[in-house]
C-alpha cells in the first residue's frame, strides 16, 4: 500500500517536473509545477512530516504559484518564442551545472549508503516537537531568516515604487527609466490626437 | 482495529459527509431562489411541487440535457479539466471536519471525523487554497477576454483574502493549543463559544469567507454587470453546473469550518450526550448550524451591493490584514495572561 502510494507520487513528481522545464506554454509549465509541489507534499506526509507537507501546499501551491500565473496572464505571455539553448555558452553552462548536480547526488548516495527499506511513516514529527526545536534550539537562525525576509520585502517595495510628485519635483528620487516588459504590446489602436481606442469614425 | 474495519469506518464516515455536502447543492438552489424572491418581494419559483420544492430537480435535468459547447479557440485540455477540478478542493476539505463525539463500535473507539490528522486545520486551509486553480484554468482556457479578466481578478482576490482568513483561524488555534478540530470543539464545550472572546477574529473570518467563496458582495470574478459571467462565461450545460455546485460545496465546507471554530461545532452548550445518540444529535447540530450560515450567505448576497475592485483590494490589504494581525497579537497576549 505504502509502496504503491510512494511509487505513484514519486513518478508524478518526476514526470510533472520534466513537463515544467520542457513544455512550451508557460501556463502548462506552471500548472505542472503545482502538480510537482502537490506530489512532493504527499511524499513529505509519508515521511512523517505533515506540517511541512501542509505548508508546501498552503504556501507554494496555494499562493506563490498563483502569483506566477497571475503575472503570466497579466503579461499575456504566449508560447515560448526563443528556440531552446540558442547560445553555445548556455549549453556549456548547463552541462557544467548538470555535472555538479550529478556529482552531489553521487556524493549523497555514497554517504548515506543504500536505503534501509523501513516503513516511511514510522518516525512521526509532531507539531509540539517541531515547535520546541524551532523556538528553543534554533531560535536565533529562525529570527535571522525572518529579518532577512523583511529586508527583502522592503527592498522589493523600494525598488518597485514610483516617486511621489513632490519627490520627483525636488529630484530626490529617480527610479530611472520605466521598465518595459518584453513582449507586452502597447495599446495598439490609440489615436495619438484624441487618445481614443478607435480605428475610424 | 484491523485495516479492513478501519477502511469500512472511513468509507461510512465519507458517505455521511459527502452525502451531506452534495445534498446541500439542490437545497441551496431552492433556498437561493426563494430567498432572493422573498427579499425582492416577488413569488419566485412556485410551480413545481409545494413551494416550488421540485424546481432544483428540473434545473438539474435541464443542465444535463443542454448542449455542451466548447469554443473553437479554447485550450481544450485545460478547458475540459477546469470544471472537474472545481469540485475537488471543496469536497476534499470536509475530511477534517468533526461531526460528533467518539463512538465505540465492538470495543473500538472511532472518532467521528474522516481524517483525524495532526495538521487538521492546516490541511483544510491548504486544500481550499487550491480552489483558485480551476477558476484560473477556466478563465485562461476559454480564450475570451471576459473570462481572462475574471480569472485574473479571481487569483488576486483569493490570494488577498486567504491571508486574512488564515491569520484569523490561527488566532483561534492559539488558546486551544492544538490543530485537531475536535480539540477546538472540546475547548468550546468547556468554556464559551469562541465567537464571544474572538469577535474581531470572527468578523474578519466572515468577511474573508465571502471573498474566498466568490459570493456577493465580493463576486468580482463573475461580476455580471461588467464581465458577463467572468471565468465561466463560455461554459454551458453540466460543466457550468459543476462550477455552480463547486460554489455551494465551498460555501458548505467553509461554513463547517466557521461553525467548528467559532460556534462549538457539533456540540451543544450544557448538553453532553455520548454514544450513538450523541453522534446523531451531534451531526444534526452541525447540519442546523451550517444551514444557518448558508442562510446568512444568501441574505448577504441579496442585500449588499457589489464592491468595486479597488475597494475590494483596499479592504483586503489595508483593513482586514492589519486587523487580523492585531487580533492575533491580542489573542496571544490574552492567552499568555491566562484570560482565554
Amino acid at each position: 500500500m505504502e509502496t504503491v502510494v510512494f511509487a505513484l507520487f514519486a513518478f508524478l513528481a518526476v514526470v510533472s517536473a520534466l513537463v515544467v522545464v520542457t513544455h512550451k506554454s508557460p501556463i502548462y509549465s506552471t500548472m505542472s509545477l503545482v502538480l510537482t509541489l502537490f506530489s512532493m507534499a504527499v511524499l513529505f506526509v509519508m515521511l512523517g512530516a505533515p506540517f511541512i507537507g501542509a505548508l508546501q501546499i498552503l504556501i507554494y501551491a496555494g499562493a506563490i504559484v498563483v502569483l506566477f500565473l497571475f503575472v503570466i496572464m497579466l503579461l499575456n505571455v504566449e508560447r515560448e518564442e526563443m528556440p531552446h539553448a540558442s547560445q553555445p555558452a548556455q549549453r556549456w553552462l548547463a552541462l557544467l551545472g548538470a555535472g555538479i548536480f550529478a556529482g552531489f547526488l553521487v556524493l549523497l548516495f555514497w554517504r548515506i549508503g543504500t536505503p534501509s527499506g523501513a516503513p516511511m511513516s514510522e518516525t512521526f514529527v509532531s507539531f509540539k516537537q517541531l515547535a520546541t526545536e524551532l523556538f528553543r534550539q534554533y531560535l536565533l537562525p529562525f529570527e535571522m531568516v525572518g529579518l532577512l525576509l523583511l529586508v527583502a520585502v522592503i527592498g522589493a517595495t523600494v525598488a518597485a515604487r514610483r516617486a511621489t510628485p513632490l519627490e520627483a519635483q525636488a529630484g530626490l528620487y529617480d527610479p530611472g527609466e520605466e521598465p518595459r516588459v518584453e513582449g507586452q504590446r502597447s495599446a495598439p489602436h490609440v489615436n495619438p490626437e484624441t487618445g481614443l481606442h478607435v480605428h475610424s469614425d | 482495529m484491523t485495516m479492513t474495519q478501519d477502511l469500512l469506518a472511513t468509507a461510512l464516515k465519507l458517505a455521511v459527509m459527502l452525502g451531506f455536502v452534495l445534498n446541500v447543492v439542490p437545497v441551496m438552489v431552492w433556498v437561493e431562489r426563494r430567498g432572493s424572491a422573498l427579499i425582492q418581494d416577488r413569488p419566485g419559483p412556485n410551480r413545481l411541487g409545494p413551494f416550488g420544492l421540485i424546481q432544483p430537480l428540473a434545473d438539474a435535468l435541464k443542465f444535463m440535457f443542454k448542449e455542451d459547447i466548447t469554443p473553437a479557440e479554447a485550450d481544450k485540455p485545460l478547458y475540459l479539466a477546469a470544471p472537474v477540478l472545481a469540485l475537488l478542493p471543496a469536497l476534499s476539505t470536509i475530511v477534517v471536519i468533526p461531526f460528533g463525539p467518539n463512538i465505540t463500535v465492538g470495543g473500538h473507539e472511532i472518532p467521528l471525523v474522516i481524517a483525524n490528522v495532526d495538521a487538521g486545520v492546516l490541511l483544510f486551509l491548504a486544500l481550499s487554497s487550491l480552489g483558485v486553480y480551476s477558476l484560473i484554468m477556466a478563465g485562461y482556457a476559454s480564450n475570451n477576454k471576459f473570462s481572462l479578466l475574471g480569472a485574473i481578478r479571481a487569483s488576486a482576490q483569493l490570494i488577498s483574502y486567504e491571508l486574512a482568513l488564515t491569520i484569523s483561524v490561527l488566532a483561534v488555534i492559539i488558546p486551544v493549543g492544538s490543530f485537531y478540530l475536535n480539540d477546538v470543539v472540546a475547548y468550546q464545550q468547556e468554556r464559551v463559544w469562541n465567537f464571544i472572546p474572538q469577535i474581531l477574529g470572527f468578523v474578519i473570518f466572515l468577511i474573508a469567507s465571502f471573498a474566498e467563496t466568490n459570493r456577493a458582495p465580493f463576486d468580482l470574478p463573475e461580476a455580471e454587470s461588467e464581465l458577463i459571467a467572468g471565468f465561466h462565461t463560455e461554459y454551458s450545460a453540466m460543466r457550468f453546473a459543476s462550477f455552480f455546485m463547486a460554489e455551494y460545496a465551498a460555501m458548505t465546507a467553509l461554513s463547517c469550518l466557521g461553525v467548528t471554530l467559532y460556534f462549538g461545532g457539533w456540540s451543544l452548550p450544557f448538553v453532553h450526550l455520548e454514544g450513538w445518540l450523541g453522534a446523531i444529535v451531534g451531526f444534526a447540530t452541525l447540519v442546523v448550524k451550517v444551514a444557518i450560515c448558508m442562510a446568512v450567505f444568501v441574505w448577504v448576497r441579496w442585500t449588499f451591493p457589489r464592491f468595486r475592485y479597488d475597494q475590494l483590494m483596499r479592504l483586503g490589504w489595508k483593513v482586514l490584514l492589519p486587523l487580523a494581525i492585531l487580533n492575533l497579537l491580542l489573542v496571544a497576549v490574552m492567552t499568555l495572561a491566562g484570560w482565554l
